[in-house]
């Protein structure tokens, strides 16, 4: 199937602006300016430039998959992302790359890492989780979210506690700042999961 | 087939990016890789103009054959270089005197050598015991060649708007060969008296 075709058929109109809105995040966000300000202060870096990263690949993601009629021969490598596990692998590994404090140092140091963070987070943690998700079992599902509620709350705790610095080319202050910052997000998914499972509509 | 195919693929590649990523999962932070690789391979030393609080011109080529004990500071530290100063002090206390003859020297560098005049470097001799030969604090001559000796040692300063500045502190081994042989925490005078010998 060509990607002409893909962007012909149904669902055309929202499919060209999840591509463009895709493409323009990261687009936006690699600008000299936005690139200071962000990567100026660890809390910006790690709680708002690499979600928003991921987030540009998951809208490409939405633009490329069938969520409504999971057809994986008509999706992009859809038969080697068989129950959505490939991809979520995918993501879970370059979520754990770079939640290494030395890999956002090095995205500092040296361009090439730079552009390798630019690169794989959308294409390598949000395009395959967009990919992956409708096909993941909802035991699956909420082994993500539970998964993602514990490196919150481990991260959180980390940045806390460390009595050094774990990022050579940010300040103590930012640390303490980044992990009160994961701690409250993960104490808010908490509150959103726990409301889900005592009040919301079973599926 | 392809399913399963395509997970063990994902499996090894992202163990295998991750083994390396860490070093053997064995250095997660900056810092911590830095030490791993100075231990695995001494690293050669760029060999600029020094000057001391005494005002003296020496190298750190000037101590072949001999080792020394390298800290970074700079004197108006309100935090670290106080205890890197205090640990250096306990060193230079237990080294018996014999052996800063003839083998240890210590020495502090100042990152900050505009504002680090000779003058400053020696009340700050003064103030944690430093006799300016067994151990001397000295700044670069040449601010311009600050840079690449950070960098050759691995020392990152930024920028702090309240105490001036933040650094990796750590205390450093360069070996009579004049390489950058071991790293050891700031605080752990005995890591480095142990590593130093009998």
């Amino acid at each position: 199937m060509t990607l002409a075709a893909y962007f012909a058929g149904e669902r055309q109109s929202r499919r060209w602006c999840w591509a463009a809105a895709g493409l323009a995040i990261p687009a936006l966000l690699v600008t000299p300016t936005l690139r200071q300000v962000l990567e100026g202060h660890l809390v910006l870096h790690l709680l708002v430039q690499i979600p928003l990263l991921a987030t540009a690949g998951v809208l490409l993601g939405c633009a490329l998959r069938f969520a409504d009629r999971i057809d994986a021969e008509r999706e992009p490598l859809g038969p080697w992302n068989a129950g959505g596990l490939p991809g979520l692998l995918l993501t879970l590994f370059t979520a754990a790359y770079w939640m290494l404090p030395r890999s956002l140092d090095a995205a500092l140091a040296e361009p090439a890492m730079a552009a390798a963070k630019f690169v794989s987070l959308p294409l390598l943690l949000g395009l395959p989780l967009a990919l992956s998700w409708p096909r993941l079992h909802p035991i699956a599902r909420g082994f993500v979210w539970t998964d993602l509620l514990s490196m919150l709350g481990f991260l959180g705790w980390l940045y806390l506690a460390a009595p050094t610095r774990l990022c050579s080319f940010y300040l103590l202050d930012e640390q303490t700042l980044l992990g009160q910052g994961l701690l409250g997000i993960g104490g808010a998914l908490a509150l959103c999961l726990a409301a889900k499972a005592f009040w919301g509509r079973p599926r | 087939m392809r399913g399963p195919t395509a997970v063990i693929a994902v499996l090894l590649l992202g163990s295998l990016v991750l083994w390396r990523a860490t070093d053997r999962l064995q250095a997660f932070t900056t810092e911590s890789a830095r030490r791993l690789a100075v231990q695995r391979a001494p690293r050669p030393l760029p060999d600029p103009l020094l000057q001391d609080q005494d005002g003296r011109i020496f190298r750190l080529s000037d101590y072949r054959g001999r080792r020394l004990l390298v800290n970074f500071i700079f004197t108006r530290c309100p935090t670290l270089c106080l205890a890197l100063g205090d640990s250096f002090a306990r060193v230079a206390e237990a080294l018996p005197a014999a052996r800063h003859g003839g083998g240890v020297v210590l020495l502090s560098i100042s990152f900050d050598p505009v504002y680090d005049t000779p003058e400053r470097l020696a009340a700050y001799g003064t103030r944690h015991g430093a006799d300016g030969e067994r151990w001397r604090i000295a700044r670069v001559e040449n601010p311009a060649e600050l840079g690449v000796l950070l960098a050759r040692f691995g020392v990152v300063v930024i920028a702090d708007p309240v105490f001036g500045f933040q650094h990796n502190a750590a205390q450093h081994l360069v070996d009579r060969a004049g390489r950058l042989a071991r790293i050891f925490d700031h605080d752990a005078p005995q890591a480095a008296l142990a590593a130093l010998g009998p």
